[in-house]
């Protein structure tokens, strides 16, 4: 280790130099991640000086400034998109480009991309609370410019002294945006550890309500899946991106931060746009039909976001993140009658309709009865005992994703689905749980071995940073 | 939709294969060899209308739509107009549902039932005309001697039951009697062997959705603040040195307590399974369900976390999966004689990797299996459940 290059890093280890490099960008708006940049704190990088790349930076090809309008990003999206709309020479599929700086974190009621990479994060031991504060504005930072498809600093992949490790790991060179949105969130312990140690002067701000999740019947945590201080959900449509993301995150907070756990997903279990169809879990059923949709803002303001009364005000805008990994034995479950499959869920494998008739989006009618007066839709069915009707109108906003993160000894695929839900406070998750983990028929199926709950704060103002209302 | 097409000996004949492009519904053509009949059927508020009146011999698919504004069913049935041979019931509006039946030749009727009640609409007949001579010879067992057996076999599955049940309430008195005088070792001595009693009709036992928490709850399935009784929790008092640091042994009062439900707790379940009758499905079913107790709870050691002996209950799982099986054999072997062999095959290759692991009149303890042995022994119960799950489909059909 070379000595300057690891101390500079400590206070930005990826800063983008003011005005530096890039005068197309500037003028061409792309004013997110330079606006990042100032609330970072500049040091100079690397030790090299800042000099613009020859030519035209790739960075400078971008137009993109935070349109504020979802999707609407194509056709002036990154610079690694328009390389790969010139590789492929055709329109780029993911050039969808989510603006980062919003009222609300993207990544939440944004429509659910396929794919999935979470990190759960612990501050190192020794950490300070301005360790903490700088490692949120360089993730800021970072996030901004990943998410418009930039690199991350000032010389990106493959721009930078040839001497020097590059800034940006590089496996998203070329790589359109893919629709990546990064969210980040607060856990327990980082208001207070488990031995009620106060590291960062925040006990007095934490939300009551922000508490280990209860055990639940049938739980099989592993602490090693569970909790953590920070987490960060990258989700794209491509996963190199979103693991590109979590990636460059993880060496920015090195020596800050460290992972804890971390999971990948693939094929989003669940809807949040009426854009979307329903996907399908690994049982092979259409999950999260009744999802809140992020077309319904009454809903969403009623059930999703923190309200401002609900608690502090720094978490006003922002929501709770609920994270279960959650196996299923899809041995067992492949090996059971389609007759069963159905009755477990209240619905029908292929259209995905409730039993008692109709469409997928009809409503379920759980007084109907059948052949000997039996219910149609079993009293133990996921669809009766997760329906809002049943949890005096709970809804929550589901963005799991499935994952085979190879097998286990037995040969079995460590298969299953890492749940993921979006509440205004965590009781609503609690409620449904309670019901489901004492009730629910599936539960011969599945295990709970994860557990995580995130207070995600509202999104970060341009010039300042995620979170920043805890601190100020 | 696209039915499940489940594999047919039998040769595709010209007029089968006519039959399929004239009701459009394309058979899935992975199954290489099957051959069989499908027909859509509309189930409305006043018709039951069948694509077609005739099929060959066969497995025989019935894709039933109900375009009506009740729950409908749809019938096959005999000659007689009366016995049913194939039903799809609990059709609510706007669904469908597929029958597979493997029909014989000769004369049938199809029905709908919008409603579930009265006498259905639309009976029509339904003809099934020889495949070929093989198909006639192999599909021939006589329906009353099938249906003897039948009777038979749930009959002798239900004193089955009661046996266990009962022996169990007589192991369970002499484990309480030992454990509430603190003879730990006796009771130790006793804990697997009586279990077993359980373990072999379990899908049974705990169908009783109030007495199988009481009984045989696990700790990481407690609710916070839920009482905790049963095997298990006695499990855990009399292997403490397995528990976590800091468990404290139960005092004299809470040890009668325990023992004292456990009995109770046991006495109701015996009152419970006595007037019980079995079909033929429950018992295929139950077999399946507790080939699935030993993939998810005992080769994983999730069981018996304490006194580790989660081998016996295996192995009585296993019994209680061989007799529902034995049971059935000679039904089965009537029906599809290739699939009994299968099982037969597989059911005596995971009796001989159990039997490698007999110590005395026991098992070796969960924690001493090597990775390897435990994972030859779930490779074995996969390789029987998988085929174990097409029996009921083989029996019924």
């Amino acid at each position: 280790m070379k000595g300057g290059d690891s101390r500079e890093r400590k206070n930005g280890p990826f800063p983008r130099a003011e005005g530096a490099e890039t005068p197309l960008s500037r003028e061409e708006g792309d004013d997110q991640a330079d606006a990042g940049a100032s609330a970072s704190g500049t040091a100079p990088a690397v030790g090299a000086p800042a000099k613009a790349p020859r030519g035209i930076s790739r960075r400078g090809l971008l137009g993109l400034a935070g349109a504020g309008v979802a999707g609407l990003g194509i056709g002036i999206a990154a610079d690694r998109g328009v390389q790969a709309l010139a590789a492929a020479g055709a329109p780029a599929a993911g050039s969808t480009v989510y603006p980062f700086y919003q009222d609300h974190q993207a990544g939440i009621v944004t429509p659910a991309q396929d794919r999935l990479h979470f990190a759960a994060f612990d501050l190192t031991p020794g950490a300070s609370r301005a360790d903490l504060v700088s490692l949120l504005q360089d993730w800021t930072t970072a996030a901004a410019a990943l998410t418009a498809g930039h690199d991350i600093g000032r010389y990106g992949a493959v721009d930078g002294p040839y001497d020097a490790p590059p800034e940006d790991t590089g496996e998203a060179f070329g790589l359109p945006p893919a629709g990546l949105t990064i969210t980040v969130g607060f856990g327990p312990t980082l208001f207070a550890t488990s031995a009620g140690e106060d590291r960062f002067g925040l006990a007095s701000a934490r939300p009551d309500a922000l508490v280990d999740l209860p055990h639940f019947p049938g739980d099989q945590l592993d602490a090693a899946r569970s909790g953590g201080d920070l987490c960060v959900q990258a989700c794209a449509d491509d996963p190199q991106v979103a693991v590109h993301a979590i990636r460059n995150l993880s060496r920015i907070a090195f020596g800050r931060a460290a992972i804890r756990w971390s999971q990948l997903g693939f094929g989003r279990t669940s809807s949040t746009s009426t854009s979307q169809a329903t996907p399908r879990n690994l049982f092979g059923f259409k999950d999260g039909t009744a999802n809140i949709k992020a077309e319904q803002p009454a809903v969403v303001d009623d059930q999703v976001w923190v309200g401002s009364g609900d608690g502090p005000a720094w978490l006003t805008g922002g929501s709770y993140l609920v994270a279960r990994r959650i196996r299923m034995t899809i041995e067992t479950w492949d090996r059971t009658a389609l007759r069963e499959q159905e009755t477990v869920f209240g619905r029908t494998k292929g259209e995905g309709a409730p039993l008692s008739g109709g469409t997928e989006f009809t409503e379920p009618d759980f007084a109907g009865t059948g052949k000997d007066g039996a219910p149609l839709i079993d009293p133990a069915s996921h669809v009766r005992l997760a329906h809002p009707a049943q949890n005096k109108g709970v809804q929550m906003l589901r963005r799991g994703y499935n994952f085979v993160d190879g097998n286990d000894d037995l040969g079995r695929l460590e298969a299953g689905l890492f749940f993921i839900s979006y509440q205004r406070r965590p009781s609503q998750f609690t409620t449904v749980q309670l019901a489901l983990a004492r009730h629910d028929a599936m539960n011969e199926y599945v295990r709970h071995v994860g557990s995580a709950l995130f207070a995600v704060p509202p999104g970060a103002a341009r010039g300042s940073y995620l979170g920043a209302a805890l601190f100020a | 939709m696209q039915p499940r097409i489940l594999p047919l000996a039998g040769s595709v004949t010209l007029g089968l294969v006519s039959l399929l492009a004239l009701t459009g519904c394309v058979p899935n053509a992975s199954a290489p060899g099957a051959a069989h009949a499908a027909l859509t059927v509309d189930s409305s508020a006043t018709a039951c209308t069948v694509s077609g009146a005739e099929a060959p011999a066969g497995n025989v698919t019935f894709t039933v739509s109900n375009s009506g504004d009740q729950v409908t069913e749809f019938y096959l049935l005999g000659d007689d107009q009366l016995r049913i041979v194939g039903e799809a019931e609990n059709i609510g509006p706007g669904l469908s549902r597929t029958l597979v039946v493997d029909l014989s030749a000769g004369s049938y009727f199809t029905a709908c039932k919008p409603g579930m009640t009265g006498a259905g609409i639309g009976q029509a007949p339904f003809t099934v005309t020889p495949a070929s001579a093989a198909d006639a010879a192999t599909n021939a067992p006589g329906d009353a001697e099938l249906s003897a057996r039948i009777d038979t076999a749930n009959a002798n599955y239900a004193s089955y039951v009661k046996d266990q049940i009962g022996q169990l309430v007589t192991g369970t008195a002499a484990f309480a009697a030992a454990y509430t005088a603190g003879d730990d070792d006796t009771a130790r001595g006793l804990y697997a062997a009586t279990r077993a009693h359980w373990e072999r009709v379990e899908t049974v036992a705990e169908s009783f959705g109030d007495l199988d928490p009481k009984l045989d709850l696990r700790e990481a399935d407690l609710e916070e603040g839920q009482d905790w009784t049963g095997w298990h929790a006695i499990e855990k008092d009399l292997w403490p040195t397995e528990a976590e640091a800091g468990f404290a042994a139960y005092p004299a009062a809470e040890r009668a307590r325990l023992a004292g439900l456990l009995v109770t707790d046991t006495a109701t379940l015996n009152e419970k399974v006595q007037p019980l009758t079995f079909t033929l499905s429950q018992q295929t079913n139950g077999a399946i369900g507790l080939l699935d107790e030993v993939a998810s709870g005992k080769v994983t050691g999730e069981e018996e976390v304490w006194s580790h002996t989660d081998l016996w209950d295996f192995q009585a799982n296993v019994d209680g999966a061989r007799v529902l099986y034995a049971g059935v054999r000679d039904v089965l072997v009537q029906k599809d004689a290739a699939l009994a062999a299968t099982l037969d095959t597989r059911f005596t290759a995971l009796q001989s990797l159990l039997d490698a692991q007999r110590v005395g009149d026991g098992f070796v303890l969960y924690t001493d299996l090597s990775t390897g042995t435990v994972k030859g022994l779930a490779d074995q119960v996969n390789a029987l459940a998988e085929p174990l799950g097409r029996l009921t489909a083989a029996l019924v059909l």
